[in-house]
Order: C-alpha cells, then sequence, then structure tokens
C-alpha cells in the first residue's frame, strides 16, 4: 500500500549573510507497508522518523526537497495528492494534547475532523459521539478542554481523530512515552484494532519493548536511513541482520543492558561510506568506500555489507 | 461555584483597592506639582482684575482659602473636597468641573468609541491578512503601512486628512462638532456623524497600526505551532486554519490589547480635537492648561487615570472570560 525507496530529505538553510547551506536530514530512507499491517518506525531521536510522517503528509515546511520515490496505493504521493490525501486516506495520531487546539473543546476538534471528511456537521457529531462511546470515554469528555483531560483520556482523545477517517494509512508519532504501563497497552492495542479493521498503521517510536509488543515489522532508522528491516520475531530469534539493531537490542534492560556507545553522526558531517561506520565493531576498510545498498538478507532487508557474518 | 463567587469578590475587592491607590497617588502627585508651580491661585483667580486689588486684600483672600497654612493641612483639605465631591469651578468655562468634564465627554465620546472600534476591527483584519500571507506582497504593504504609521506623529495626520479631505476634496467639514450657527438641539444625527467622522479616523489610524502589527505576530505565532500543524494534517486549508483555530487563538491578546489601548486613545485624543477644533474633553485639557485653569486641570487629571484604568482593568477581565483555562481552572492560575 505504502511504498518509499531512496527518499532523501534536504533542508536549504541560510547561513549568516546569504551563504545557503544544504542540510540532508535523511538520505536513502526505504519502508513498506501492507494494509492490516502494523510497522515499527524505530530509531533515535534525530534519525528522521517524525521527518517521514511530515513528508507523507506534505507538511514539510517551504524550505525542504525531496528525492527519491514515495508511492501510495500504486500511484506517486506528489505533494498535490498529498494535500488531497491527507486527513482523509492518511491520518495523524499525533504525540500530545500539545497537539490539540488549547481554546477548542475536544468535542469540537474531533466533529471537525469528521466534517473535513466531508460530513455534514451533525453526522460529524454524531460519528464523534459514537467514537468517543467506543473508546469509553464519558459524554462529558465533549465539553472538556484539553489542558482537562487525564493523560490516557488524551490518548484515547488523539486516536479518536483517526479512527474518524477512513484513512488506509495511520500514523501514529511516539504514542507512549510518559505514559502509565496500561495506558501503553491500551494505546498499543488501539492501534492492533485498527489494523485488524484492514489499515496500514505506522507507528513511529524510539521504544524498542512498545515496538515489538505490537508490530509486524519493525524498520530500524539511523541518521536519516533505514539500516534494517526485520519481522519482529527476529529480534527474540536472534535473526538480526545490522550490527546497529543488535546494539539496540542488547541494550535492553532482560538482555545484557549495555547502552551502545558513541552518538548519531549529525547531519552537517555525515561519513562517506557508512553511516554507522564510526560505531561500528565490524568495520573494515570496505564500509568506508561508499553506502551499503538495501540488501534481502535472511528473510529482511538490511544495509551492511558484512551483513552475511 | 462557591469557590469562584469567592475568587469574584477577591478580584473585585483587589482592583478596587488598587484604584483607591492609584488615585491616591495621582492626587498626591498632583498637589505637591500645582503647590511648587509658579501659578499663583488668588492671580489665577481675579486675572485681569489684580492691578486694583490691594496687598491686604490679597492676603485676606489667601486667609480664607487657608494658603497660609502648612503644605500637608491644605493637602487633607483639598483632599476631603475632592472626596465630598467638590471638583470646584473651571475658570475658563465658569461651570463646575464636574459639569465641564460630564459634558466634554459626552461629545468626545461618540469619536472615541468610533475610533476604537474602527482601530480594533480594521487592525485585526489587516493583521490576520498579513500573518497569513506572512511573506507575500500583501503582507509587505500591510507592513509598510502600519510601520509608517506608527512612526508618524498623530496630529501630522490629522492635518493630513484635515488638508486632503476638508480643503482639497471638500467632503468634510473643515471644524467642530456640528455646522456653525445651528442650535445645538437643532444637529441632526448626520451633522453628527458627518463632523466627528475625521477625526475618529484620524485617531483610529494610529491604532490600526498597532493592533494590525501585534495581530500579524501572534497569528504568525500561532501557525507555526504543532496544534497548527496537527490541522493541517487533517486536511484543514489555510483559512480553515486561520478561521477555526487562529481566530480563536489571538483574539485573547488582541481584545487585551484593544482595551489597553484606551490610554494612548486617550492621549491621541488632545491633539486630534485640537486640530479639529473638536469640542470634546481632548480640547478643553489642551484649553485648561493654556489659561492655568487648575481645577479643571485636575478633574481631568483624575477622570483621565480613571479612564484608562477601567480599560486596564477590562483588559485584565477578558482572559478570564475568554480564555477556558483560566475560567475552568481557577481565577489565579
Ligand atoms: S557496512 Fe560496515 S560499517 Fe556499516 S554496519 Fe556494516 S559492517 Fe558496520
Amino acid at each position: 500500500m505504502l511504498s518509499i525507496s531512496n527518499l532523501g530529505i534536504t533542508f536549504t538553510q541560510y547561513d549568516q549573510g546569504l551563504r545557503r547551506k544544504q542540510l540532508t536530514v535523511i538520505t536513502d530512507l526505504d519502508l513498506t507497508i501492507q494494509a492490516g499491517e502494523v510497522v515499527a518506525v524505530m530509531g533515535a531521536s534525530g534519525s528522521g522518523k517524525s521527518l517521514l510522517a511530515h513528508a507523507l503528509l506534505g507538511i514539510l515546511p517551504d524550505n525542504a526537497q525531496l528525492s527519491g520515490t514515495m508511492e501510495f496505493q500504486g500511484e506517486p504521493l506528489t505533494p498535490k495528492r498529498c494535500e488531497a490525501l491527507r486527513g482523509k486516506a492518511i491520518a495523524l495520531i499525533p504525540q500530545s494534547v500539545g497537539y490539540l487546539d488549547p481554546l477548542m473543546t475536544v468535542g469540537r476538534q474531533v466533529q471537525r475532523v469528521g466534517q473535513l471528511n466531508g460530513l455534514s456537521s451533525g453526522a460529524a457529531r454524531t460519528l464523534a459521539n459514537r467514537t468517543f462511546a467506543r473508546y469509553d470515554l464519558p459524554p462529558t469528555t465533549r465539553q472538556r478542554y484539553p489542558f482537562q483531560l487525564s493523560g490516557g483520556m488524551a490518548r484515547r482523545v488523539l486516536v479518536s481523530t483517526a479512527v474518524l477517517t477512513q484513512a488506509q494509512l495511520v500514523i501514529a508519532d511516539e504514542p507512549t512515552p510518559g505514559l502509565h504501563p496500561d495506558v501503553v497497552t491500551e494505546t498499543l492495542n488501539h492501534l492492533r484494532e485498527l489494523a485488524r479493521e484492514g489499515r496500514g498503521v505506522m507507528l513511529i517510536t524510539h521504544d524498542i519493548e512498545a515496538a515489538l509488543q505490537v508490530a509486524d515489522r519493525v524498520a530500524v532508522f539511523y541518521a536519516g536511513t533505514t539500516v534494517e528491516i526485520a519481522a519482529a520475531e527476529d529480534f527474540a530469534r536472534g535473526n538480526l541482520r545490522h550490527p546497529y539493531t543488535q546494539a539496540l537490542w542488547r541494550s535492553l534492560p532482560q538482555n545484557d543492558f549495555v547502552p551502545v556507545p558513541g552518538n548519531q553522526p549529525s547531519p552537517e558531517n555525515l561519513p562517506v561510506g557508512c553511516l554507522y561506520r564510526d560505531r561500528c565493531a565490524w568495520v573494515t576498510s570496505e564500509c568506508e568506500q561508499a553506502r551499503p545498498e538495501l540488501r534481502f538478507v535472511r528473510q529482511g532487508w538490511v544495509r551492511c555489507i558484512h551483513a552475511e557474518r | 461555584m462557591d469557590m469562584q463567587l469567592r475568587s469574584v469578590f477577591t478580584f473585585v475587592a483587589r482592583k478596587l483597592l488598587r484604584l483607591g491607590l492609584l488615585l491616591l497617588a495621582v492626587a498626591i502627585f498632583t498637589f505637591v506639582l500645582l503647590s511648587l508651580s509658579p501659578i499663583d491661585p488668588v492671580q489665577a483667580y481675579i486675572g485681569a482684575d489684580m492691578m486694583q486689588i490691594s496687598s491686604e486684600q490679597r492676603q485676606l483672600i489667601a486667609e480664607r482659602w487657608g494658603l497660609d497654612q502648612p503644605m500637608i493641612i491644605r493637602f487633607w483639605d483639598w483632599l476631603g473636597q475632592l472626596v465630598q465631591g467638590n471638583w470646584g469651578t473651571s475658570m475658563v468655562f465658569n461651570q463646575p468641573v464636574s459639569e465641564v468634564i460630564a459634558s466634554r465627554f459626552w461629545v468626545s465620546l461618540p469619536m472615541l468609541a468610533i475610533a476604537w472600534l474602527l482601530s480594533g476591527i480594521l487592525g485585526l483584519g489587516l493583521g490576520i491578512l498579513s500573518g497569513a500571507l506572512a511573506g507575500s506582497w500583501i503582507d509587505r504593504v500591510v507592513r509598510l503601512y502600519a510601520y509608517t504609521l506608527a512612526s508618524s506623529p498623530t496630529f501630522w495626520v490629522a492635518l493630513l486628512l484635515l488638508i486632503v479631505f476638508s480643503v482639497a476634496l471638500r467632503v468634510t467639514p473643515i471644524c467642530c462638532a456640528a455646522p456653525p450657527g445651528i442650535l445645538a438641539a437643532d444637529v441632526t444625527l448626520w451633522q453628527h456623524l458627518h463632523h466627528l467622522l475625521l477625526p475618529a479616523i484620524a485617531l483610529s489610524i494610529i491604532g490600526i497600526a498597532n493592533i494590525a502589527l501585534h495581530t500579524r505576530q501572534k497569528l504568525i505565532d500561532v501557525l507555526h505551532s504543532d496544534y497548527i500543524l496537527f490541522a493541517r494534517a487533517q486536511g484543514e486549508s489555510l483559512w480553515g486554519v486561520v478561521r477555526h483555530h487562529g481566530f480563536r487563538n489571538l483574539i485573547l491578546p488582541a481584545l487585551t490589547l484593544q482595551f489597553a489601548s484606551l490610554s494612548e486613545l486617550f492621549g491621541g485624543s488632545v491633539l486630534v480635537e485640537q486640530v479639529f477644533a473638536y469640542p470634546g474633553l481632548g480640547a478643553a485639557t489642551v484649553q485648561a492648561a493654556l489659561r492655568s485653569d487648575v481645577p479643571l486641570l485636575v478633574g481631568i487629571v483624575f477622570f483621565s487615570a480613571l479612564f484608562v484604568y477601567t480599560g486596564n482593568t477590562l483588559a485584565d477581565l477578558t482572559y478570564p472570560i475568554v480564555d477556558p483555562r483560566i475560567r475552568l481552572g481557577g481565577w489565579q492560575t
């Protein structure tokens, strides 16, 4: 349903004076999502996860240029098509209530989503009420303002905004941090439910455990590139291909609990060759020659020339 | 509900206390200034007949008025009279000060009101337009207009309008609040409007610039917020965003600014009424000052303090009324 290949995002910035600077924040990013599937997009902050979501919705700032291809339901996602599809075929579940208008009741805001999808205001209100009921939100919730919602209620309201639409692709941006474990499970179950309805779900997160709890496949991002796309079971089975993914897996408390040393390279000075080379234990001189291609290894995709070892 | 009532009560009490303190401070300040000023009250009272009065007679008047008393006693006497509502008699108009202020203020009020509404509505509209289209040529035109006006003196703008519309185009009267030679009772509503239109526009033009620039900046901030990003992700268009979210979020600072602008409006009216010879409170202020009409001047000082304070209080009140975060989350937060 969604297929992204070799996506690149570059920002044009002006330094002091009028010197133009090109800042490449995403390079060679690949991802596919099928209908009915939850794909976790995992990476540290600055790995380009949120930018990918903004690119799909066509809400990147004006100084961003795209390269590569994005296809949605077999047709390329042009800026024009993004504009037509956003909020209708592609919906976003934002990170927090900070993404709701602070001065509008949540009932009106959810109703507005229905209206933007072509419903009359009466029909939109009915649908909003039904959606609130589906998520066990008491009827009084409609009159509340965002600042009056508890963490769990806020999550359900935010999910409601996407459920209301007919969207085939739902993008959930960091839905779990700072939540009570029960609420995390509940939120992830909501996402699973959306997939069961036949929608494709993209779960953007930096929380491996949350990702593995719900996702069918996991795409690991590093410094704006996809380093590995693995099935969720591959993690527990030890069938991981990329050294970064393996290091992330080992960093979990229930595993070795060793943090991954070093930092992601900043977009200002990306290394030549493999982007992971300065932190990689397997690095050889070959790795410094060129960016590794994405290859199909042991039923998964990986961007490492030594992945077979 | 009980809690709300209590907080409303404390709010009112606090505001009144502050008003009292403000007026007391104004009283002390005015009194000291006048005591130190070169205006001799006896001379100001008697005027041109001063030469015909002997120094004994002057002494007598001074004693009768208590001018020989120490300053602090005179101050208490004076304050007592003020509190009882005795504001003295205006020497220029030969009428009780309170009457002069009341009648003059009624003449100024429609002009102030029109100027106030006009600057609010036009300022808001222009601000929204240029904020939403920030960077476009429309935005540049609005900004140029606003910066030019914000830096041009009120009386200059007033003169310019007078020259263009009254002298060159002859579409508006050149002075006053009504056509000359007509009894006040016979002046029609249309004539009233006709005469106050140009002063009101002159007065509003300055306010427009300020409000437009603030609204523009606020809208730009709002448009860069997370909730606007989300609204756009939901498929809202630029004007949909402005209508459903932008307006809601910028009306509060705009209203605050609008009420706070009452002070500038009052100050501006002094100059504008002078240029248009519009017989309102502003013109009376100038006359009182030029002809050392101390009682009237004092009265106007107090009145304007009250006027400005009311504006600021209304500005404070808009928050708890308009913003649900304060309305529902308790007044003090
Ligand atoms: S290509 Fe080389 S440097 Fe990059 S991850 Fe593989 S082994 Fe490490």
